[in-house]
């Protein structure tokens, strides 16, 4: 099972840029813990689902072709609390992109207001060459490129399936 | 027109202190990323594109940091390196500075050749060829 922490792409632009969006729900069971009667989302998930964003728009570029993992959180800013009922946008854009890996520049947002910046750094990583991991692509599995199948052109004759 | 030494190493130290979050006056010229500025394996890519960013210039991981040689079990001996992997290191990294290496060249050393002169130099080198 993946924990997945984005809901769906509103916005999808191959390459360069990509917007998620995150309900955050009471029913969330880490919520309940973080904080008792204070229900307050940790600000390292929302870390992570920026970088399921920009994982996945920095996987897609490469047609889903190499395994990116987050290889180092360069900065991230946090403005304001996230709590039930808000609906975050991580908005992440694409600042440099090769064969090592690539640099991508994200803002949180509930609504119009900014209420963080993450900024962060992935590894193109290969199997058939780094010893100890698997050969295949154990990073875009099913779970995480069903998200943005809707943004994808659909591979000839396959009438839109995905790996 | 060319950039001077210092400038270069101004825009040099500025990428250390965002990469790897130290203080501007740690990075002086002869500071090792790794031994004195504590850079992880990962900074290094970090490095990489934040020097692309600051000076518009591509740099070549391989080039900056040649692991192939680096890493190659053939060019060790008894925890040394041997004189054929010095003479292609040397060979790949016209930019660092081997006379203190070449002396006793324990692999364990080897992380002391990358300084920030060493950065610095090879940035140099990448904007006179441009």
């Amino acid at each position: 099972m993946r924990w997945i922490w984005i809901d769906k792409f509103t916005q999808f632009e191959s390459g360069r840029r990509a917007v998620a969006v995150k309900n955050v729900t009471r029913a969330e069971e880490h919520l309940h813990d973080h904080f008792p009667a204070w229900p307050v989302m940790p600000p390292s998930l929302i870390i992570e689902g920026v970088a399921q964003t920009a994982g996945i728009l920095v996987g897609e570029a490469r047609a889903f072709g190499m395994n990116v993992i987050l290889a180092k959180i360069r900065s991230a800013t946090f403005t304001d609390y996230a709590v039930p009922g808000d609906t975050l946008s991580y908005e992440v854009e694409i600042e440099t992109l090769d064969d090592h890996g690539a640099t991508t520049r994200g803002v949180v947002r509930r609504g119009q207001e900014e209420i963080a910046r993450v900024d962060l750094m992935f590894s193109h990583v290969d199997g058939a060459v780094h010893a100890g991991l698997p050969r295949h692509n154990f990073v875009f599995t099913g779970t995480f490129t069903d998200l943005v199948r809707s943004f994808r052109p659909a591979p000839p004759g396959s009438g839109g399936g995905d790996s | 027109m060319t950039a001077t030494r210092e400038e270069v190493l101004a825009k040099v130290r500025g990428v250390l202190v965002e990469a790897l979050g130290v203080d501007d006056d740690e990075i002086t010229p002869e500071a090792t990323l790794e031994g004195d500025l504590g850079a992880e394996s990962i900074d290094f890519l970090d490095i990489v594109f934040r020097l692309e960013k600051a000076f518009a210039i591509k740099v070549n991981k391989v080039e900056l940091f040649p692991d192939e040689i680096l890493n190659n079990p053939d060019y060790v001996e008894d925890g040394k390196m041997t004189a054929e992997g010095v003479s292609k290191l040397k060979a790949a990294m016209p930019h660092a500075d081997f006379r203190e290496f070449e002396k006793d060249p324990q692999i364990e050393r080897i992380r002391d050749l990358f300084t920030v002169a060493t950065i610095v130099n090879y940035v140099e080198l990448k904007l006179k060829a441009a």
